[in-house]
This record gives C-alpha cells, structure tokens and sequence, in this order.
C-alpha cells in the first residue's frame, strides 16, 4: 500500500521503497534536491502532520528535528504525511555578496555578509540557493574570529546550473538565499597535541583552509599536514597564502600534489595523487586526526586507507562533494 | 541472553574498542572484504558495533528473523559457511589482541554459532 502524502493541497502517492524526494519528483513536483544521500540536506522539508522516520532526521539540528524537519531524499514514510518547505525563517537566511574573487581559472571566492551573525565552525558548510527550488552546497572556508564575511569556493562545474550562475552572474551587492551552517567536519579543541592529516582535491581546499587556520587561532600545538591535490599546477590555488603560513607557523606544513603522470618532477611540488602522497610522508596513522574534502572517490577510498592505516573511524571527518545526479 | 560476558568484558566501553580493530580486520581480510565494504563507514562500524554487542552477548535488539533479513542480500551476494569461519576467526583475533582470556573468546564463538543458520539464510 502506498502512503499518501500532501503537498501544496494535492496528493501524492508515496509506493514502497520510494522516498518522499522520488515521489515527488515523480509527479513533476519540483523540491530542491542535490546529493540524494542524505548529506547536502538541500531536501529539507518539514511534517506538518505524521511522524518523519528517525533515519530520515539523521544529521539535523535538535532544534529542526523537533520541529519534525526531516530530509525528503531519505525519508520512506510509515504512515500518510503532510509536509511543506522549510518556513522562510527556519535556517534560511539573506545573504549580501560582497566580494567575487578569482582564485584560479576554474575557482572564485565568494564572499557573503549576513545582516544576523551567523554561527558556525570553519568547515561546515552552507546550502546557497539560486532559486527557491534550486541550492547547492557549498563550504566555509573563512573562520568566524578571523573573518568578517562567510567564504566560499566554488569551482566551475560544465553546464553546472548554480556553480555557473556563481561565476557568471552573481556580483556584489546581490541578494541570496542561504541555510543555516551544516556539517560535522570541523576541528574541535581538546587534544591540542594530536596530528592532523587534512587532504583536499580541488575546491575541497575550502573546507580544509578554514579548519587549518582555525587549528592554528585555537592554538594547536601537534603538527597540521595540509595535502591540496589537483591535477595540474593551474588547479592549485591559494599557494603562495600557504607556503607563507607554512613559514609562520613551524607545526604548520603545505604539500601541493600533482597527479598528472606527465607531470615532471618540479621543486615545491609533490608529484602523485594527494592521498598517496600523504601516506608515504606519514608513517602509520594511529592516533591522528583526519579531515578528507573534495572528490568523491577520493574521499571514500582516503577514509578507508586512513582508517587501514591506523586512524580510529571516530578520528575520520570527511565532506565529499557530492555532485547532483544528471 | 545472559549478560555477564558483555559486563566482563568491559560493557559498552570494551565494544567500543574492539569495533575498529575488528572491522580493520575484516577489511583487510581478502575473503570478506568485499561483504563490508560500505561507502559509509559511519554506518557499517555501528553494525560492527551492534554485532559485537551481541557477539559478547550484551543487551541487543536482534531476532532470528532480524538476522535472516538483515543478511539476505548478501547470502544473494554468496555468503556461505566459509565467510561465516572467517568473521568468527577475526572476531577472536580482536579479542586475543586485546588480551581477553581463551575461555570467554571460545563463549564468544559459541554465541555466534547460535546465529548462524539464520544469518546465512538456511
Ligand atoms: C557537502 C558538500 C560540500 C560541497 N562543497 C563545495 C565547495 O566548497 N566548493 C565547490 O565548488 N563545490 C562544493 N560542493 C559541490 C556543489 O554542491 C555542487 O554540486 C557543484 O557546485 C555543482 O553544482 P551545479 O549546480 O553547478 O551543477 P549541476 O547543475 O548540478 O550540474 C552537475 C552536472 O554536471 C555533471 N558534471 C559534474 N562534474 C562534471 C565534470 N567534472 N565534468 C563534466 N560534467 C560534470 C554532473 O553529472 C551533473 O549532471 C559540495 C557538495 C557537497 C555535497
Ligand atoms: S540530503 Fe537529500 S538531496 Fe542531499
């Protein structure tokens, strides 16, 4: 028996083993979507009658859980619901762009203020909606104590609808539409002596960035690896800012990884895939802290060599960059 | 379901700590591997987690029928006895390393030989 859901006064028909997101999309309902993994929460969506399943709350605030929020794209529904899109005011703020900075051929930084402060931890990252059924997610590379505005990099995706509207039309002093911070890849204090391995491909640098510098201002004393990997020198970016930080800061280290195999062996640069690199430089990781961004497929495997390499699954942060589907 | 052995062992904390050796184990583990390689390693551990716990017989939520559910797609996949012997003898590595007694390893095997008619789907 399929369960019955209501949205904006119509029915929808929810079968087995399809979600609320599916179900929707199905009928030609556009909701935003992103991910479909339940880690982008671009899906959000809101029980205004019925229980959302627990599995389909995982990973939200307290604060939304209670007010039965819940993620479309993971959600099987139990019993007939009706849901809405997030109320205006729940997590979703206006945002002012302030700057639009190229970083690299493919990367900008993008600067927001907020008219309310927003709190979050260097790392996390927000949703940035183009429309109100179009957001992505994108993360936080600046750090609250250091920074005035939110920071982000975005790369340039082909045809990509919102990395693409980033680059191409949004200036400062535009109005946009973003979530509140999400994520669990941060550094926390405690410990200030643990290793902590960070590898980034690509814009995966952003989360990475933010967390180091914030690492640093909180006062870590263990050494802080950062392993930016790309496949060209072109796709780095930020590297003169880091090998400065690198000079500064003695427990501090920058490794640039190119994978290119044509790539000839150039001083300053590592040659080899980010993680491989990081693996032969470091013997054993049992006992580090471990921060992963950027490629999918990296990440994955990064997280599985890591934890084979010693490192408790508890140790392991991680954001991929999820891509939506075609 | 007797709860001394999960209590001897140390409770919750002692689970825990076995978790990450054992699931690095099985990983590791050419022959079985693949059953547990899950992109989500969050999630897989906390079923490492919850095996464990009633491998040491702690207070658990698993039925027969549970266990026959929960595996069936991968008895489809080819789980058989062999798979069966191999998690077994992993799990008692886990426990050798982390110096548990002979007498309460060969209780833990004795526990898991309890689930596996269901587990394997026969
Ligand atoms: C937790 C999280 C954090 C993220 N953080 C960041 C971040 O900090 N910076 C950042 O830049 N991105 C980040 N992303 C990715 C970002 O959310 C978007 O997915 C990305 O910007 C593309 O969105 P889009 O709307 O531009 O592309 P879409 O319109 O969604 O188009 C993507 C399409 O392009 C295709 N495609 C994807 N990659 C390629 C490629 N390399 N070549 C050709 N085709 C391709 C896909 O199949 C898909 O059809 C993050 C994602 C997640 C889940
Ligand atoms: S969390 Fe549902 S689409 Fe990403």
């Amino acid at each position: 028996m399929p369960t019955k859901l209501l949205f904006e006064d119509n029915t929808y028909d929810c079968n087995q083993n399809e979600s609320v997101l599916d179900a929707l999309i199905g009928h030609g309902v556009p909701v935003p979507h992103s991910c479909r993994s339940g880690s982008c929460q671009t899906c959000l969506m809101r029980a205004t009658k019925g229980t959302p399943p627990e599995s389909a709350q995982k990973g939200l605030k307290e604060t939304l859980k209670a007010q039965n929020y819940f993620l479309a794209c993971s959600c099987h529904p139990q019993e007939d619901m009706e849901i809405a899109l997030p109320d205006a005011d729940a997590g979703r703020f206006k945002a002012t762009v302030k700057t639009v900075e190229t970083l690299s051929h493919d990367i900008v930084c993008l600067g927001l203020h907020c008219e309310q402060p927003v709190d979050y931890r260097a790392g996390q990252f927000i949703n940035l909606f183009k429309d109100s059924t179009l957001g992505r997610s994108y993360s936080l590379a600046s750090v609250p104590t250091r920074d005035t505005h939110l920071k982000l990099h975005v790369r340039k995706v082909p045809e990509g609808r919102v990395s693409g509207w980033i680059h191409h039309q949004l200036k400062p002093g535009d109005s946009v539409e973003i979530s509140q911070p999400i994520g669990n890849c941060f550094y926390v204090s405690g410990n200030p002596e643990q290793g902590l391995l960070l590898i980034g491909t690509g814009s995966g640098l952003a989360p990475l960035y933010g967390i180091a510098l914030d690492a640093i201002t909180q006062g870590h004393t263990g050494p802080i690896r950062l392993y930016h990997g790309s496949r060209n020198i072109e796709g780095l970016y930020l590297t003169e800012e880091l090998r400065a930080l690198a000079k500064q800061h003695p427990n501090f280290s920058y490794t640039p990884c190119i994978s290119n195999t044509e790539f000839v062996a150039q001083e300053g640069y590592a040659t080899g895939r980010a993680l491989d690199v990081a693996l032969a430089d470091i013997n054993g990781l049992s006992g580090w802290r471990i921060f992963l961004c950027g490629n999918p497929d990296m990440v994955k495997s990064a997280k599985k060599k890591a934890f084979l390499s010693g490192a408790a699954i508890k140790d392991i942060y991680a954001d991929a960059f999820t891509l939506a589907a075609a | 379901m007797n709860n001394t052995l999960f209590n001897n062992l140390g409770g919750e904390g002692a689970v825990d700590a076995a978790v990450d050796i054992f699931y690095r184990k099985v990983l590791s583990d050419d022959r079985i591997s693949d059953f547990f390689d899950d992109v989500d390693m969050e999630r897989q551990a906390a079923k490492q987690k919850a095996f464990l716990t009633m491998a040491f017989g702690g207070p658990n939520q698993y039925s027969g029928m549970d266990m026959r559910r929960g595996h069936a797609h991968l008895v489809a996949k080819g789980l058989n006895d062999s798979h069966f012997d191999a998690v077994v003898e992993n799990l008692a590595a886990t426990l050798k390393e982390l110096n548990v007694s002979q007498e309460y390893i060969s209780e833990v095997a004795a526990l898991c030989e309890t689930t596996r008619s269901d587990v394997l789907g026969k």
